[in-house]
């Protein structure tokens, strides 16, 4: 290491939530600037993951966003004890993110347009999908379609939530259903795939969207990268279950850059909607 | 894959035993009878004792018994060569993982579809160890909706360890070909069945699943994720399958208590890899006391109780936090 790398490297004494290492090109962002440049990578444009909150307001009209269902909390159906138990986790998931799910819905506004929006919060347990994930977007489908509100998701997940054994697994059957009756009732949903959606989320409503938009770079795939390596024993090609190459395997509609993800999705909503 | 357990191996031994005596016997120099009705006895005795308290675990290894009754072997038995297999998802290939036709199961034309495993080594490599690719799940969408098309059953029976994990299966869609299947089921207008025989794994399982009864045999297991999968993750170590396996609760007995399957097919003693037929029949048992029932309702009722049955699994609770009331 030279010396030069410890003058632009951050002190020691810089507590580790003030900064973070973009992903790709391992610069070192400000979480302040970050903020305000939409998580975006200043030097390589890397999309980072997005904050719960920052996403919700990035994709709703100020002050649009009311929440619905936030009272909805998850049970221990399996009394699920591994290394620790399943309520310890969830504590702790709570009190890190300060809030109760990894899904957090409501309804809100895209340029004047009212629709519901469900956004999936990857630091909560990873963005595992569990009953409550399950019921919370069923809930907003069904309100979209006997409203007509267009619906808006935003996935981010690793897939099912172990922890919840074969409710978990059921919550993909029952969220895909309530899309196909909001298509019944010609309502408009777009899914919208961040880093990373994967595994039952990817396999369930992720994929349904009439649209389907990812981020650019997202990782998007039914299997984890390290489930397939081990399966077929082989390294992966670069670039495999990134966003782009969904989008040339024809499983998604586009890659749109977030800088434009609010003024895109209002510009299909109005085609969508009468 | 083992063809014996070792839970099973002192049954097995005397299985053995009583053969030699009965060659012995039957060479017409003593008479054995006796020694061989009383190790008979006793294996009987041992079988209880063993299949009746078996751990989750054990369970999990009963369900991917090689010799269990697949798809194709329960067909033959319930259809004989009446069976019109039918191939192919019109898009890209036929995926041999999953097999599907036309077959009269007692009184009742239907459309069957199933993950199909092998019974060797040889014949797993051709099905792929019954993990199908997104061709597999689009051949099974496509006869559904030709069974729709003209008002058959669908019969479906569930065995895989989950759908394949590989380049070509993400390339093509698996997660689209999933959820697809996930959304169309919903909304099939005849009515469904689906028997888990062995081994229920994940969305895989759940991609052909979506029935107005899903039943589940004795010893098969139902899952989000294989017991070997669990433990790697959530203790980082696949050795923890045991662990693993009590922690998921994915017994035919959990599920049932759980709400999310309609009933429980009794297996042989020892387990249906020692008698295909009894399975069969558990099979037609069932399909002739359900579809009568299913076939009288409409497209519409089929659908809105199909919708209302997935609609309501799940367990959370809705009260505000105390710090807000």
């Amino acid at each position: 290491m030279g010396w030069f790398d410890k003058l632009t490297r951050p002190r020691r004494d810089v507590p580790s939530d003030l900064w973070k290492k973009c992903t790709r090109c391992g610069e070192v962002l400000l979480i302040k600037d970050l903020a305000k440049n939409l998580y975006l990578c200043s030097k390589c444009d890397q999309h980072l993951r997005m904050p719960l909150w920052d996403r919700i307001a990035l994709l709703s009209d100020d002050n649009s966003f009311v929440e619905v269902n936030r009272e909805i909390r998850s049970v221990d159906p399996l009394e699920f004890v591994d290394s620790k138990s399943y309520v310890e986790r969830l504590k702790e998931s709570i009190a890190k993110t300060d809030v109760n799910e990894a899904v957090t819905t409501g309804r809100a506004a895209i340029e004047g347009l009212p629709y519901m929006l469900g956004v999936m919060n990857f630091e909560f347990m990873g963005g595992s999908m569990g009953s409550v994930v399950g019921e919370k977007l069923t809930r907003i489908l069904e309100i979209g379609a006997d409203e007509k509100l267009p619906v808006i998701i935003v996935s981010a997940s690793g897939g099912a939530r172990m922890q919840e054994g074969i409710y978990s697994l059921m919550q993909m059957g029952k969220t895909s259903a309530a899309i196909k009756r909001l298509n019944r009732a010609a309502v408009p949903y777009i899914s919208i795939m961040t880093d990373p959606t994967t595994g039952g989320v990817s396999a369930s409503f992720a994929s349904l969207g009439d649209v389907n938009i990812a981020e650019p770079g997202a990782l998007i795939g039914f299997a984890g990268p390290r489930v397939i390596e081990q399966t077929i024993r082989q390294k992966l090609p670069e670039g495999f279950q990134r966003a782009e190459f969904l989008l040339e395997h024809g499983m998604i509609d586009c890659v749109v850059h977030r800088r434009v993800l609010k003024s895109t999705l209002a510009r299909i909503l109005r085609y969508l909607t009468a | 894959m083992p063809k014996e357990f070792e839970f099973e191996k002192s049954i097995i031994e005397l299985e053995a035993r009583i053969k030699e005596l009965q060659v012995i016997s039957e060479s017409g120099k003593v008479d054995l009878s006796r020694e061989i009705q009383a190790i008979t006895d006793k294996v009987e005795a041992l079988k209880v004792e063993v299949y009746g308290s078996l751990e989750p675990w054990q369970i999990a290894q009963v369900a991917r018994h090689i010799n269990r009754p697949s798809t194709l072997d329960l067909i033959k038995i319930m259809c004989g060569d009446e069976f019109v297999e039918l191939h192919g998802d019109r898009l890209f290939g036929d995926d041999s993982a999953i097999v599907s036709g036309l077959g009269r199961i007692g009184s009742h034309k239907v459309m069957i579809i199933g993950h199909q495993k092998g019974h060797d080594t040889e014949e797993n490599i051709y099905r792929n160890f019954g993990m199908p690719h997104p061709e597999g799940y689009r051949k099974a969408l496509r006869m559904m909706r030709t069974a729709e098309r003209f008002g058959l059953p669908i019969i479906i029976f569930i065995d895989t360890p989950g759908a394949f994990p590989g380049i070509g299966a993400e390339e093509r869609g698996q997660s689209d070909a999933i959820a697809r299947n996930l959304a169309e089921m919903s909304d099939i207008g005849v009515p469904i069945l689906c028997f888990v025989t062995g081994e229920g794994g994940s969305g895989g399982a759940l991609a052909i699943g979506i029935g107005d009864r899903v039943f589940m045999f004795e010893f098969s297991v139902y899952s989000v994720i294989s017991a070997e999968g669990c433990a790697a993750i959530l203790w980082n170590d696949a050795a923890k399958a045991k662990e693993a396996a009590n922690a998921l609760k994915l017994r035919a007995t959990n599920l049932l208590e759980a709400g999310i399957i309609d009933g429980i097919l009794p297996e042989p003693l020892g387990g249906s890899h020692r008698n295909h037929q009894r399975a069969a029949e558990e099979i037609v048992k069932q399909i002739e006391a359900h579809l009568p029932i299913l076939k009288k309702m409409s497209r519409e009722e089929l659908i809105e109780n199909r919708y209302k049955k997935f609609r309501s699994m799940g367990k959370f609770s809705c009260e505000e936090e105390l710090e807000h009331a």
